[in-house]
């Protein structure tokens, strides 16, 4: 199966360079290069992930990022030119699940594509109590008390590598090797906002979290009685 | 438990210091207490001159009168007693005793009078003293009595009345009564009167005193708040305006020098206020360009990237020619990158836009994670890294990855200087400073080299090929995070004798300790003095 892979970006070079790198991967590039184009390209192809450039004509790509998140869960790699804080802090809080900063290699771009790809299903199959929900690791479901609570593919795995092992401390650099496939130590920022936004969806009350726990100055773990 | 020597002195210090703080810090108290200083010193001094004064001026006129008066009354009894007919002892004794009476009468209740028979008298009449006072005669010394049977004449001198201990003076003369032989009259003056009159000045005198220096304080202290306060209300002022209140101004009342003052310092105030905002201006212009430049370089830099790698990955393929080349350029590239970041990251710092993020963090993992970073590639040059690190924590509040960087800045500075030499580094802290020296014994550098080796670009010697790669900025940027950190990187170095650097970084926000941790110049056998040495992971495997 090839994967299809949009790239959001107004310079031409760029993307046709992506373009060339993806096709040398074996991946299918589709290409967008106008904000205000990127949500109906977006319906029409359904990629299987995005690589989207935040400093674009019309539409940003911090909109886009939270238009797609509002119908799709699909994961969104951010393209960012620059490394400031807050751009990419505004850039994760909208929803995108990684981010590669310009300039980039082609083998670390191919990375974290496959890493963002590959799903979460290496361990067991079956379902998973934690709290008062179900997960349903195989149908990438997850239920409480019957109604489904829509959860990205990402959030998905943080949830279900963390609930695995209920009690367990998970490290941030431990959940980005096994959440997003960093191999070297990378930017912790991913998880803390991950987190924040896993929480929002799943905990009866974000501030006072029930389900994912805090570590102070280690990690996270799973909280609440499993069964 | 027990108190070191140090913190009972510290607990014995303290108030003492507290005062002196409170002194040095004051103007008030200083002004107040050395007006009521001086103040009490000049009252106390005039005071006690006037009351002298006085009170000598008193006695001296008070005892030549009594000497007029005990003078006359003697003689004018000498002289009853000589032309008396008495001859009998009873009729002696009346007379005496009239005497005596009209004497006393005549003295008031403020004199009273002894008659004694003198020592030297050998007369067989026998007087009945009983006029006399007889409390009185204890006030007549031995001394008093010697005076007149030596001299025969009037003598006096002061004494304590008996009764009360007042201020007396006791007239002695000599009287004789013909037949009963030599008499020594005596007249005890109280001074009860001058005293009371002394003791009225005296307190006239210290009411007026106390008011007075009471007075000076007040007007003192009126005088000096009235100087004190506008210099406090600036000082308030010009702290709101060092907090960032940029807007804060003095109120300018009347037209005296405090309204000099004022209107001076507000017009310094705004012209801070314009050049901050312009500096604020520019530095925001600045930024922007800095991130302009940033994007527009690194979208093209994305491309040639891409392509760049292609290639390499590809250059198997390729004759030998290109494939040298699709190398170079790749090589290349990556300098080129890594300039660009050293770039943009010294006018980020330029631009006052650097970011820091404080954690508490311990120096030594910071410096082992370089030195372990970096020994594959100084063991390529033939360069050995010894680490040295002294005992307990090295904790202190810093953005880890630029510390890392300084680190690995003077790492591979001290690699490529160090002609196959070791390189030895050491880690030590203080209370409030953590150190790291990183030393090599190379080429070294020479005082005005070591000025200079922080300078953007600057090279000691041209000639010199770059080995371990770097940008020429390493240094700058390195001394730019020490500074960022309030910590200070210095070097210092001799030529042919390699060069030592030395970075102190507070530990917390109190700033850098007086005590450093580490001296900056540290030779080859000073390193096993600071502690052990820390055996790599990369030295286990050779």
């Amino acid at each position: 199966m090839t994967a299809k892979i949009l790239v959001v970006d107004d310079d031409p070079a760029v993307a046709e360079m992506t373009g060339i790198v993806l096709r040398g991967e074996g991946f299918e590039p589709v290409f967008c290069d106008h904000g205000d184009r990127a949500m109906e390209i977006f319906r029409a192809e359904q990629p299987d992930v995005i690589l989207l450039d935040l400093m674009l004509p019309g539409k940003s790509g911090i909109d886009i990022c939270r238009e797609i998140r509002a119908e799709s869960g699909v994961p969104i790699i951010m393209l960012t030119a620059k490394s400031d804080t807050v751009d990419v802090v505004i850039g994760l809080e909208s929803g995108a699940d990684d981010y590669i900063p310009k300039p980039f290699k082609p083998r670390e771009l191919i990375a974290r594509v496959r890493a963002r790809l590959r799903r979460n299903d290496s361990g067991a199959t079956g379902v998973v109590r934690i709290g008062d929900l179900e997960i349903d690791v195989t149908g990438h479901r997850v239920t409480r008390a019957g109604d489904v609570v829509q959860l990205t593919p990402l959030e998905f795995d943080v949830l279900v590598t963390l609930a695995r092992a209920p009690g367990q401390v998970f490290t941030r650099e431990v959940l980005l090797e096994d959440v997003w496939g960093y191999r070297h130590a990378a930017d912790t920022r991913l998880v803390n906002v991950h987190i924040q936004r896993l929480r929002a969806k799943i905990e009866r009350d974000p501030e006072n979290p029930e389900i994912v726990l805090t570590v102070r100055g280690v990690g996270y773990k799973a909280g609440g009685h499993t069964s | 438990m027990k108190f070191s020597a140090r913190a009972v002195g510290m607990m014995l210090l303290a108030p003492v210091q507290n005062l002196w703080r409170r002194w040095t810090r004051s103007m008030l108290l200083r002004v107040i207490t050395s007006t009521l200083v001086v103040g009490l010193a000049a009252v106390a001094v005039l005071g006690g001159y006037v009351t002298t004064q006085i009170r000598d001026g008193l006695v001296e006129k008070r005892v030549e009168r009594i000497l007029v008066e005990s003078a006359r009354d003697v003689d004018s009894t000498q002289q009853t007693f000589e032309s008396s007919p008495a001859e009998t002892p009873g009729e002696l004794q009346q007379l005496v005793n009239d005497q005596l009476q009209a004497l006393s009468k005549l003295g008031g209740e403020s004199r009273g009078l002894v008659l004694l028979r003198a020592p030297a008298n050998d007369s067989d009449v026998f007087l009945t003293l009983s006029g006399s006072d007889p409390a009185l005669l204890s006030i007549i010394t031995p001394d008093l009595r010697a005076a007149i049977a030596t001299d025969e004449s009037q003598f006096w001198q002061f004494a304590a009345e008996p009764d009360d201990g007042g201020p007396a003076v006791v007239v002695g003369a000599p009287l004789t009564l013909i037949s009963p032989g030599d008499y020594e009259l005596y007249f005890v003056y109280s001074l009860s009167d001058e005293e009371d009159t002394l003791d009225l000045i005296q307190r006239v005198l210290a009411f007026g005193a106390t008011v007075l220096v009471v007075l000076v304080v007040f007007m003192t202290w009126t005088v000096t708040l009235q100087a004190v306060r506008p210099i406090r209300a600036a000082a308030r002022v010009a702290a709101r305006l060092a907090d960032g209140h940029l807007s804060e101004r003095m109120r300018v009342k009347g037209n005296d020098e405090m309204a000099t003052l004022a209107t001076t310092f507000n017009d310094m105030a705004t012209s801070l206020q314009r050049q901050i905002t312009r500096m604020e201006d520019l530095s925001r212009l600045q930024r922007r360009f800095v991130s302009d430049v940033s994007h527009e370089l690194r979208t093209p830099l994305t491309t040639v990237r891409m392509a760049s790698d292609v290639l390499y990955d590809a250059r198997t393929d390729f004759a030998p020619s290109v494939a040298r080349s699709a190398e170079l350029l790749s090589t290349q590239l990556d300098r080129f990158e890594e300039l660009l970041a050293d770039l943009l990251e010294i006018s980020r710092i330029d631009a006052g836009a650097a970011q820091l993020d404080f954690k508490d963090h311990e120096l030594g993992d910071v410096v082992r994670d370089q030195v372990e970073t970096l020994a594959p590639a100084a063991s390529d040059q033939g360069v050995q890294l010894r680490l040295w690190m002294q005992d307990g924590p090295h904790i202190a509040s810093m953005d880890a990855p630029r510390v890392g960087r300084i680190v690995r800045n003077l790492l591979s500075n001290a690699i490529e200087h160090a002609q196959e030499g070791p390189v030895d580094i050491a880690v030590s802290s203080t209370a409030r400073t953590v150190a790291v020296v990183v030393r090599d014994y190379g080429v070294g550098l020479s005082a005005s080299q070591a000025q200079r080796v922080f300078d953007r670009f600057w090279r000691g010697d041209p000639a010199r090929a770059r080995t371990m790669g770097g940008t020429g900025l390493g240094l700058s940027i390195a001394r730019e995070d020490a500074l960022l950190h309030d910590g200070v990187l210095e070097v210092s170095g001799r030529p042919g004798e390699g060069a030592s650097f030395r970075l102190m970084l507070p530990c917390g926000s109190r700033g850098l300790g007086l005590r450093e941790p580490l001296p900056l110049d540290m030779n080859e056998n000073h390193f096993p003095e600071v502690g052990m040495r820390v055996s790599l992971a990369s030295e286990a495997e050779l």
